[in-house]
């Protein structure tokens, strides 16, 4: 299998008036062609602001600061704003979180859809349209024929969310980033949309990035996850590795703060104290450290180095290496990574 | 559809006898009357003349001849200018305010508008201060000192146009530009806020994020619904400007129906302040009729007739 997508050592901040914003600080992930790779972390780690990277979407007053995203073999972070144009929507596609506003509420699903369609294939408005109901029908719209000359407000939200995606896939991109796609719509749709999505990765033969802060969607939907906080990757891995055992405190946090309806113990919901850190002076040594439980002197001082768990798995805490202490369910003494 | 339109002319046409109502009433509030002067005039003339006139009758027959007449626009004759009436007044005044007036509107819809969107795609940039500074001085600076200056400058000491009159089309520029510099300024600031409010929607996200050409994400994704609330603005506004203004018609002399209405207050011209009233509000009325008509052009989310 060759690597679809290859970031290396991302760097994207935001230069305010207050000063500058480290949205994303040094990552690097890469993932395989067909593969629906999982980006979980809450509000502000860095994970739309990922995507939007390799978009090449960073709005003024952001910017890349360093680092590389290479598609298909292709570096595409040094691309002008114009030579992106042509790769979005036909090579890399993108949905968003709420289907209500990312639709222009002007202008009918045809039109929109169309004009994405005679951008990049340079086909006739007819054949565009074609294909446009092709795709309506492929995510389950109803009568395709019909709804595509609806405008979006006579959507429902799930019906609007698979529109954008029908949209997005109009010109089978090679990649498709959904940035919380399930957010906004109501859980029984939720499993639909996922649904629509996990089939068309596998008919099209698309990547998918899937960014959300719902675990469950990750378990559902994704065979590899990368756990971001402060912008910063913590932990990756397969979804059964991290799931089984998760190898860093925030991880862990994460999974004890969702309930568990099956559980015969009553016991409380744990959320992880604290807020996430302000990133306009992020510190000097893990993010998460301030939260953390276990955090040690050298948390603060330093941050830790990726640690390789097993071939797919590595974690950046301290709690891995070989001289930290004993604590139950972590993999004490991996080497650590390149 | 049918049935959206004859209730917004119902409700029209209550409006205007609202209108007319309250203008007549706050009219004969006020002292005085069409024929009282400074110098006494004899008491037999004044009761002639408001016998004439039919001005010694009690208010409410007054009000309900008048409201008949109405009926049928007939505005009744001019109690100042004898021998004109309230009609040959508008016929004479209407069409030259309306030709200025018209030329305003389109000066500022077709300079205000674009200099908006300029000014809000190069936000922060010196080209967005010089429009905004620019916008404004004209929100600012009355008509009168704008009417006057260009008269100075160009009418004066470089005689580019001429001083008072419309005799030839020279004549048109200082007065257009005089009458639609408040309307232009506050449109191409209003159009700048808009297009940074939808520039920021995530459906302009969207496009970007289809690989739309940024000339298509702005002209075709934000101008349209950037539109809607300019709109709203030019619908009373070009009814406001094609009706004339006092001030403006004054200093380049011409013959509009402005100057008709505010020497018509002054007279206690009873006929013309209600004719002139009723005419401006039954243009208002059809701009605000045109607004709606066109929101549901621009957004298909508003329906006419539908609740």
């Amino acid at each position: 299998m060759s690597k679809i997508l290859e970031i290396k050592d991302l760097n994207t901040s935001f230069f305010t008036h207050m000063g500058e914003v480290k949205a994303v600080r040094g990552n690097s992930f890469s993932m395989e062609k067909g593969d629906i790779l999982g980006i979980v972390g809450e509000s502000g780690s860095g994970k739309s602001v990922t995507a939007l990277s390799i978009m090449g979407l960073i709005e003024h007053p952001g910017r890349i600061k360093s680092g590389q995203v290479i598609f298909n073999g292709e570096v595409i972070s040094n691309k002008s704003n114009k030579e992106m144009s042509n790769i979005r929507g036909s090579e890399i596609s993108m949905i968003f979180q709420d289907p209500m506003t990312s639709l222009n509420p002007v202008y009918t699903i045809e039109n929109l859809m169309t004009e994405v369609i005679i951008r990049h294939q340079k086909v006739s408005k007819s054949e565009a349209k074609r294909i446009a109901i092709e795709k309506l029908r492929m995510v389950g719209i109803p009568e395709p024929e019909k709804r595509i000359s609806s405008y979006p407000h006579e959507f429902s939200g799930g019906m609007r969310q698979r529109a954008m995606i029908a949209t997005a896939l109009s010109c089978n991109p090679k990649l498709l980033i959904a940035d919380e796609p399930t957010t906004a719509l109501d859980v029984t749709i939720q499993a639909q949309i996922l649904e629509i999505l996990r089939r068309l990765a596998n008919d099209l033969d698309t990547s998918i990035i899937i960014i959300t802060h719902d675990l469950g969607v990750i378990a559902e939907t994704c065979q590899n996850l990368i756990v971001m906080y402060g912008g910063m990757i913590m932990e990756q891995g397969t979804v059964d590795e991290i799931f089984h055992s998760p190898q860093h405190p925030y991880t862990l946090g994460l999974m004890n703060s969702i309930p568990k309806v099956h559980k015969k113990d009553k016991s409380r919901l744990l959320p992880i104290p604290g807020s996430p850190p302000d990133l306009m002076n992020p510190p000097k040594g893990c993010p998460f450290c301030p939260r953390c439980k276990y955090a040690m002197e050298i948390c603060k001082e330093q941050m830790a180095p990726r640690y390789r768990i097993g071939n797919t798995h590595t974690s950046a805490c301290w709690l891995l290496d070989a001289q930290a202490p004993d604590v139950e369910g972590f993999k004490k003494g991996c080497d650590i990574d390149g | 559809m049918g049935s959206y339109y004859l209730r917004r002319i119902i409700s029209a046409v209550m409006t205007i006898v609202l209108i007319a109502t309250l203008t007549f009433a706050m009219m004969h509030s006020i002292p005085g009357g069409p024929f009282v002067r400074e110098k006494a005039v004899p008491d037999e003339i004044l009761k002639a003349l408001n016998e004439k006139y039919n001005l010694d009758a009690p208010l409410y027959i007054q009000y309900l001849d008048y409201m008949k007449g109405l009926i049928t626009f007939d505005l009744g004759p001019s109690y100042s200018k004898i021998g004109t009436s309230v009609n040959d007044l508008l016929e004479a005044g209407f069409p030259t305010s309306a030709k200025i007036g018209g030329m305003a509107s389109l000066l500022i819809i077709l300079i205000g508008i674009p200099l908006g969107i300029i000014s809000a795609l190069k936000q922060n940039k010196p080209i967005d201060y010089i429009v905004m500074f620019m916008a404004t001085l004209g929100v600012t600076v009355p008509s009168f000192v704008v009417a006057t200056l260009i008269i100075y400058f160009f009418g004066g000491k470089l005689g580019w146009i001429p001083t008072f009159g419309l005799d030839t089309w020279r004549g048109y520029i200082g007065p257009v530009i005089a009458l639609s510099g408040y309307s232009l300024s506050f449109v191409s600031r209003l159009t700048r806020s808009s297009m940074l409010e939808v520039l920021r929607q995530d459906y302009i996200r969207t496009a970007r994020a289809n690989g739309l050409s940024e000339f298509k994400v702005i002209a075709k994704h934000a101008v349209k619904n950037a539109l809607i609330p300019v709109v709203t603005y030019i619908g009373p506004m070009v009814a406001a400007i094609m009706t004339g203004s006092f001030v403006i018609e004054k200093i380049f002399a011409v013959p509009g129906m402005g100057r008709y209405f505010i020497e018509s207050i002054g007279n206690r011209d009873y006929t013309t302040i209600m004719g002139m009233t009723v005419f401006y509000a039954i243009f208002y009325i059809i701009m605000i009729l045109l607004v709606d008509v066109a929101y549901s052009l621009i957004d298909p989310r508003i329906k006419l007739g539908k609740e």
